[in-house]
């Protein structure tokens, strides 16, 4: 009898044990996934699926960024406490994440179909995908209300980003583009200056290597830095209209501008021109050898001098050793010299996304907004009047660069679709480590191209 | 078998077999369930969701709509970089059962003996396995450092006169680095398996083998290694399974990089699963891994026959 009753009560607790644990796993997993880390807020619970009329009902606004660094983040702070000062029925929950964990966040929440209201964008093809999948908000009528006020006031180039099939989903707050940071002082000790052709360029490379110094730094290791070398070879080469066609599978990856840029790749890589351990190095590395003086140039997008800095032994980095000149033209390619390769930062909104939401993105992208993380240096402002803001003249000359682009050329493995993007830079690595030709290297990308651009 | 025999003599106690039999059972089912239940939810089930989504080309966003059937596995197959991340696999797993566990045995039989600052060295040796194997990739990262200013291991070769190598940044050095880490980092581990097994063998028997006459390298080769074998069974699949899904020093150290030149299966099935989100293909990945794991499991039982839990002596 007695062990009878011990049994039934063994299974009584086994199976509460059981139900238990299935249970606390129910309602965890979700609270994982929406609850904001970085907030004092109170949680949203039944405010989100409010219709928020703007009669005073409470609204929570998720909205996730990847801004670190402390002064800049404070800046998106001001301007969230000043948004909610005005607006007393809003609360914005802030999540500060570090770029890697923002994407890998930002992945399992999509999968989970439950995007962030406002979250960081690169815009491009994985913008896409989401789009495609409808985790994202159509703002195209937001942006076109009172006869387009929102719209007109971005630079058309930097908003086509952010739209899909002719909608948009996202705003940028920031452009800035690809070009090459040197160290004066090494050009100097070289006796060279600023190449403004391929030839040229191999030329210093040359110079600066018979002077003893190390002429480029690559974080080939981390691969975008290496295929940012590809990509602007592969616009030079083929202007406009290359990258267009095999995009839209008129033309090929394949095709003579992109094993071209291969072949001028590997004028420079025959030349030995990087620093040790180049192929395992990463972008981190790369900042280190500019900011310690270590390297003569490093072709990298407007975020550079601030990394230099960050990785130099004193903190300060080159300061006014640091120059900028754009990408060399390529003798005999199709392109224009002013064409720019880059891309920048963006808002883009998530499905549920209350319209409050979208009313405080306008209000980040205001002039004033703009102006104000112009200031601190971590953008270059896209709407009309923000550039006011920006001090830097290393910046302003970007910003000016920017001006002349006849054409933008996002970078690869934005404007394709996730997979692909990889596969470029996969296959950019293969031409500096010389495993693969470029003709190989090409043809693995549109290999790749012809199953996923269908 | 002999347990339960005592206890089926112990309870029995003459009378109502029948009836017992039946509670025995129920008491089996009641004790296996909380097991079982789990081990379906978090193990066959997500298995089972990993065969579905393989026939398919899809990237997670979204329920999987383009059905591929097979395509994947032949993709996978055909993949000269999946081909070289079993290569890299098997080059590891060869390597860790030709040095590195000859090296923990080794260390085991001579600190498992009296000689002086044998706990020291015990403690040291076992240190590594201690750390995680983020950190430790991330120490040796620095370690490997291809600038003699901020490496330890160039301004070592620098100091002796020897040129800056760039390790990791070399495909050819580059398998070689990440084995001398996972050496460093798991021969601890073995070597305390070992000495436990020591300590099971009776110190009369290499006291008998030396009182007839064998050497010190015959009494462990005659004598302490053969009655090791048990010790050394679970090693060496413990080592070839821990070789063979290999992930976290790798992804931390080199991504499998340069150009593939250190992919594993593992970084293999992260890279297109979850970098490319291609989470059909990386589904397939993983259960081509599984397959592989399980053959080898299968086989190596089969090779050494009695498994140790069913009593091999």
């Amino acid at each position: 009898m007695q062990r009878k009753l011990f049994r039934v009560l063994a299974l009584a607790m086994i199976v509460m044990s059981v139900l238990a644990g299935c249970g606390t796993q129910g309602t965890t997993t979700p609270a994982e996934g929406n609850q904001p880390v970085a907030t004092t807020k109170p949680p949203e619970a039944a405010t989100t699926q409010a219709p928020a009329s703007g009669g005073g009902e409470k609204v929570v606004i998720r909205w996730w960024h990847i801004t670190t660094a402390e002064n800049q983040k404070a800046v998106w702070q001001k301007l969230a406490d000043e948004y909610m000062a005005a607006h007393p029925n809003v609360t914005i929950d802030i999540t500060v994440l570090e770029n890697e964990a923002f994407k890998t966040k930002l992945s399992t929440v999509m999968q989970s179909g439950d995007p962030p209201d406002i979250f960081q964008s690169w815009g491009g093809g994985t913008m896409n995908e989401y789009a495609k999948a409808g985790l994202l908000k159509d703002i195209t009528a937001d942006l076109d209300a009172d006869g387009g006020a929102w719209r007109n006031t971005f630079a058309a180039g930097a908003l086509g980003v952010y739209s899909y099939e002719g909608k948009n989903y996202g705003v940028p707050w920031d452009m800035g583009m690809v070009g090459m940071w040197y160290n004066k002082a090494l050009f100097a000790q070289a006796g060279v200056t600023p190449p403004t052709t391929w030839n040229e360029l191999l030329d210093v490379v040359k110079k600066l290597k018979a002077a003893g110094i190390t002429p480029i730094a690559v974080g080939a290791g981390d691969k975008w830095p290496a295929a940012f070398w590809w990509e602007y070879l592969a616009t030079r080469m083929g202007g406009s209209s290359a990258f267009g066609a095999a995009a839209n599978r008129t033309g090929s990856f394949a095709d003579p501008a992109f094993v071209d840029a291969g072949k001028k790749l590997q004028e420079l890589i025959a030349l030995e021109p990087f620093q040790d351990g180049f192929l395992g190095a990463t972008w981190g590395d790369e900042a280190t050898a500019i900011g310690n003086g270590k390297a003569a140039m490093d072709l990298m997008g407007q975020w550079g001098p601030g990394a230099f800095a960050d990785n130099s032994a004193d903190g300060k980095g080159l300061g006014e050793n640091l120059g900028w000149f754009p990408f060399p033209m390529v003798e005999g390619g199709k392109g224009d010299a002013n064409d720019a390769v880059g891309g920048g930062n963006g808002f883009a909104i998530g499905k549920n996304a209350p319209p409050e939401a979208i009313d405080f993105v306008k209000y980040l992208t205001r002039a004033e907004s703009q102006a104000q993380c112009a200031e601190v240096g971590f953008c270059i402002p896209v709407v009309k009047g923000g550039e006011a803001g920006l001090k830097d003249p290393l910046m302003i000359t970007i910003q000016q660069s920017l001006a002349k682009a006849k054409y933008f050329q996002l970078y690869y493995d934005q404007a394709l679709t996730p997979a692909l993007g990889s596969v470029v830079n996969d296959s950019v690595q293969g031409i500096f480590a010389g495993t693969l030709t470029p003709e190989q290297a090409a043809q693995a990308i549109e290999d790749s191209a012809k199953q996923e651009l269908k | 078998m002999e347990i339960t025999a005592t206890r089926r003599t112990m309870k029995s106690g003459g009378n109502g077999q029948a009836p017992h039999r039946a509670t025995d059972s129920f008491t089996i089912v009641l004790f296996l369930l909380p097991a079982f239940v789990l081990f379906t939810l978090f193990v066959v089930y997500p298995i089972l969701r990993s065969v579905y989504f393989s026939q398919f080309n899809w990237n997670g966003l979204g329920p999987a709509v383009k059905y591929v059937g097979l395509d994947n596995f032949k993709r996978i197959l055909t993949d000269k970089i999946f081909m070289t991340a079993m290569k890299n696999g098997l080059l590891i797993v060869v390597l860790s059962l030709t040095l590195q566990l000859p090296l923990s045995l080794a260390l085991a039989i001579m600190v498992g003996r009296d000689l002086p600052g044998r706990v020291f060295f015990r403690t040291v040796f076992f240190m590594p396995y201690v750390l995680s194997e983020v950190i430790t990739g991330i120490i040796w990262l620095g370690l490997f450092n291809a600038a003699p200013e901020r490496g330890f291991i160039n301004a070592l070769l620098v100091l002796v006169g020897i040129q800056p190598q760039t390790f990791l940044g070399n495909i050819h050095q580059v398998l070689a680095c990440i084995f001398a880490v996972l050496t460093w980092k798991y021969f601890g581990l073995h070597m305390l398996l070992f000495m436990a097994g020591l300590q099971g063998i009776p110190k009369e028997l290499e006291e008998a083998a030396r009182i007839d006459g064998a050497n010190g390298w015959q009494v462990i080769t005659h004598v302490t290694i053969p009655l090791l074998a048990s010790t050394i069974r679970t090693s060496v699949y413990l080592s070839v399974v821990g070789a063979l899904t290999q992930f976290n020093l790798v992804w931390i150290m080199t991504r499998g990089g340069p150009v593939n030149a250190s992919e594993v299966m593992a970084t293999y099935m992260y890279r297109y699963g979850f970098v490319r989100l291609w989470l059909g293909y990386g589904s397939a990945v993983a259960l081509v891994m599984l397959v592989i794991c399980l053959i080898f499991s299968i086989v190596y039982l089969r090779l050494v026959r009695q498994p140790d839990y069913l009593g091999s002596y």
